[in-house]
């Protein structure tokens, strides 16, 4: 079963992963790309965000994985609140959730291995810790064959398996995930689609950015829609999974 | 090909592209300076030692001008002095100089003249001291003038205070120089991980995102400007340490000249210079890039 968007804010409990309280969020002197944003969200929900190009999916995501402030408004995030939280934990924060980001940001210079072994590095783990993980999740994410391969000698398809197996490689509480099906056939879209639900039931709160309005009906997942910066809710369409 | 790939003998590849470290503009950069370090630093202890052994040679000499008196000849007053002088404890040897000697000295003054022994000139008295415990000028003085001598003993100080007052100048400007070539080191290096965390945003940004903390981020550039520069050090230090042999050999045990006597040990100065070179490369590469990883 589906849970709901919390849309408006509430009260703040044990299953809460995320709140926004009240957030805009303008890039330098511009115009607010996000305005008045509130939503919680529980631990272990997958959403989707929708809206059209410039509503302020990727803006919200950044909020989310950290890589930009809002402007006003307030963010808990894993019971922590952001803008009050030193510096210094925010890394650690940072490692709680995998992004897939839009353009991917694979790194050219390092193998598939590499690039996907990345967030367990970074989190000091030794290799000896993490190899077979690593080989496991590739072939499963049907990069079994590329392992060694550089991004740039990869298909587009690849690329995106690539950037969500790194992603996902660490066991992120959340998992972000912004056009992650822009660039790829219905099919492959599917596939990818059905690799989210697998880390959902496994307890990841999934939290992904589309225009794929076919694959958002498909899912019968709740839906966060962006307008002009601002919430609108809508309630989950096609049929239940 | 794909076949050959196991992870299990897998080995993290490092986060910046090997090939960054391959930066022949700032490698030649930084070689240079450390050849001019180097140099300096070969410079300053050649001109120290050249002032100590001065100031040595100063020290274990005084030179005593007597002046007939009373119908004593100058010959005489000279000889009887040497031998005042001798019994003053502290002497190691008193010698009254030959009157060639005497009109040596003022001849520049007085030209070539045939006969100059009508003229009351001056003797000189050569004052060897101990160099353990040498005689003051005082001690020298008093001796002399209990003897009724008409002496003037000139005991080196002025000059010995020359001297070691020019060493002091050129240490300071030596001191100055290195840190004028430490700083621009840093500038260089500082310029350097400026350009080289543009040309990797990419990864610097990817690491930022996934959750590497600044210092993590900063000891990548750290490292890498750390290496680069104890290379280059070690050139630069190595091509001045070949200098320094060969101006050695040129010039025999007193070096290139006797002004600047370079000795076999000195060549050592050159060793630290590939640490210190990484040291300030890091330290100017760790602010920078911190600086920059923040703004993120």
């Amino acid at each position: 079963m589906s849970r709901n968007a919390h849309v408006a804010a509430e009260d703040a409990s044990a299953d809460e992963i995320l709140r926004f309280s009240g957030v805009s969020m303008r890039y330098g002197r511009g115009p607010e790309v996000l305005s008045d944003v509130s939503l919680s969200l529980p631990r272990g929900s997958f959403h989707f965000i929708t809206g059209p190009s410039g509503a302020g999916k990727s803006s919200l995501l950044k909020l989310i994985y950290l890589a930009a402030r809002p402007s006003s408004g307030s963010i808990r995030l894993f019971g922590e609140d952001v803008g009050a939280a030193p510096a210094s934990i925010l890394p650690r924060m940072r490692r709680r959730i995998g992004v897939v980001f839009q353009d991917l940001l694979l790194l050219d210079h390092l193998s598939a291995f590499d690039n996907t072994a990345l967030p367990l590095r970074i989190a000091g783990h030794k290799p000896s810790e993490y190899r077979g993980d690593v080989a496991e999740l590739l072939a499963w994410v049907g990069l079994k064959s590329r392992m060694h391969a550089l991004p740039p000698t990869l298909a587009g398809g690849e690329k995106q398996r690539l950037a969500i197996a790194r992603a996902v490689v660490g066991r992120p509480e959340i998992l972000l995930a912004d056009e992650p099906t822009g660039n790829v056939d219905h099919e492959m879209a599917l596939r990818i689609y059905r690799l989210f639900v697998e880390l959902n039931r496994l307890g990841t709160t999934v939290i992904i950015a589309t225009h794929d309005q076919d694959l958002v009906a498909r899912s019968a997942r709740p839906v966060l829609h962006l307008d002009k910066g601002r919430l609108r809710p809508l309630p989950p369409q096609g049929p239940v999974e | 090909m794909s076949e050959a790939f196991d992870p299990q003998r897998w080995r993290p590849a490092p986060f910046l592209p090997q090939e960054d470290a391959r930066d022949p503009a700032l490698l030649f950069v930084v070689a240079v300076l450390s050849f001019l370090a180097c140099l300096t630093a070969l410079g300053v202890i050649a001109s120290s030692r050249a002032a100590q052994g001065w100031t040595d040679q100063l020290t274990a000499e005084a030179t005593v001008i007597v002046r007939a008196r009373g119908g004593e000849t100058p010959d005489a007053a000279a000889a009887r002095a040497a031998e005042v002088l001798a019994g003053v404890p502290g002497v190691s040897e008193a010698r009254a100089l030959e009157k060639e000697k005497a009109y040596a000295l003022i001849e520049p003054w007085i030209g070539d003249v045939a006969d100059l022994d009508d003229l009351p000139v001056p003797r000189l008295v050569a004052v060897g001291l101990d160099a353990r415990k040498p005689a003051t000028a005082a001690a020298l003085g008093r001796a002399l003038k209990a003897q009724e001598l008409d002496a003037v003993v000139d005991d080196h100080s002025v000059w010995i205070e020359d001297i070691r007052g020019a060493a002091e100048v050129v240490r300071w400007i030596a001191s100055a120089i290195l840190l004028l070539i430490a700083g621009a080191a840093a500038a260089v290096v500082a310029f350097a991980t400026r350009a080289g965390i543009a040309a990797r945003k990419d990864v610097v940004e990817v690491l930022h995102l996934t959750g590497a903390e600044d210092g993590q981020i900063s000891n990548l550039f750290e490292l890498r400007f750390a290496g680069i520069a104890a290379v280059a050090g070690a050139a630069g230090a190595l091509a001045a340490g070949l200098l320094g042999g060969a101006l050695r050999l040129v010039g025999g045990g007193e070096g290139i000249t006797p002004a600047l006597p370079i000795a076999w040990v000195d060549l050592l100065v050159v060793l630290p210079c590939p640490v210190l070179a990484a040291l300030v490369a890091a330290v100017a590469a760790r602010i920078t890039a911190r600086r920059l990883i923040q703004r993120l």
